[in-house]
């Protein structure tokens, strides 16, 4: 089937989307400072036991903030997203079964 | 004007997805292979001894604002503020060669402290990792300083925002990967010697 004969007509994941405004941006660009800043202040303050989780929440927070407004995931049509998150779940996946394999969770 | 597809997507926009999710994997393994490889650094310095955190702390920040001015200038040639995107984009350009800058400084140090590529299995997988990294970034720079020559040749108007919004998603993706490197390679406690 050609493109020319196609409709974008019935589909509900379409690109018309408004995306925030620059004062928004700022906003969360403020937000990410502060976080990174909070990451980099564990490097200095020693929180023991809690630190890799602390590291790893923040940098799932920061990470999902960037692909979501930076990257508009969040304004745009839920089949990016799809695409996007299965490369991330097909990485995760098969590099935890990789470093399994390879012991690292038990000798490091 | 926009193409119509089966999809009702951009066929460019998506294929800068897929690329993206495929990125995903490409740093998966490379991530996957340092953290097998930081312990190994026999002789050679450890990675505890030789990161200079404050030093990479601020290379952060300036790729993660450069992130911001990415927005900004596509916000700009959205509301056809040619002017303002030229400013955003050059800034984001900049900002992505001061991160680059660093990276070639921290590189150097390394070499001059006695760590080369193949002084130990870590030192290549750090140098391979980051490495790859900064050649991304490198990209993105070249991306974003062809998109300034269009621009002054008069090809970069608001009818081609979703050329900027692409190459934004893959400067942001570059952003993004780096998040995950600052955090698992330097943040969190490394061995030392």
């Amino acid at each position: 089937m050609s493109t020319s004969e196609t409709t974008t007509e019935g589909h509900e994941d379409h690109e018309d989307h408004e995306h925030p405004s620059d004062q928004k941006y700022m906003q969360i660009a403020l937000l990410l400072a502060v976080i990174t800043a909070a990451e980099v202040a564990t490097y200095f303050v020693h929180i023991g036991a809690a630190l890799i989780p602390t590291l790893m929440v923040m940098m799932v927070v920061k990470f999902f903030i960037v692909a979501a407004w930076f990257m508009h995931l969040r304004f745009d049509s839920k089949m990016f997203t799809r695409f996007f998150v299965a490369g991330i779940v097909l990485a995760i996946s098969v590099y935890f079964i990789f470093l399994t394999v390879f012991e690292f969770w038990t000798k490091g | 004007m926009s193409e119509e597809t089966t999809t009702g997507l951009s066929h460019n926009k998506l294929a800068m997805w897929v690329f993206l999710g495929s990125e995903c994997l490409l740093f998966g393994a490379l991530i996957s292979t340092y953290l097998l490889y930081r312990n190994k650094f026999y002789d050679g310095p450890a990675p505890g001894d030789i990161f200079d955190i404050p030093f990479t702390s601020v290379s952060s920040f300036v790729l993660l604002m450069s992130s911001l001015t990415m927005v900004l200038a596509l916000s700009a040639l959205q509301k056809g503020d040619i002017r303002n995107n030229r400013l955003w984009l050059l800034t984001t350009a900049l900002l992505g060669a001061v991160f680059i800058g660093g990276q070639v400084y921290e590189f150097t140090t390394f070499i001059r402290e006695g760590l080369g590529y193949t002084t130990s299995p870590f030192s290549s997988a750090f140098f391979t990792l980051t490495g790859f990294h900064g050649v991304h970034v490198s990209l993105g720079i070249v991306m974003l300083m062809s998109l300034l020559i269009s621009s002054y040749r008069g090809k970069l108007t608001e009818k081609n925002t979703e050329t900027v919004e692409i190459i934004g998603l893959y400067w942001h993706f570059v952003d993004v990967v780096w998040i995950i490197i600052f955090t698992v390679i330097y943040l969190v406690p490394n061995p030392t010697s």
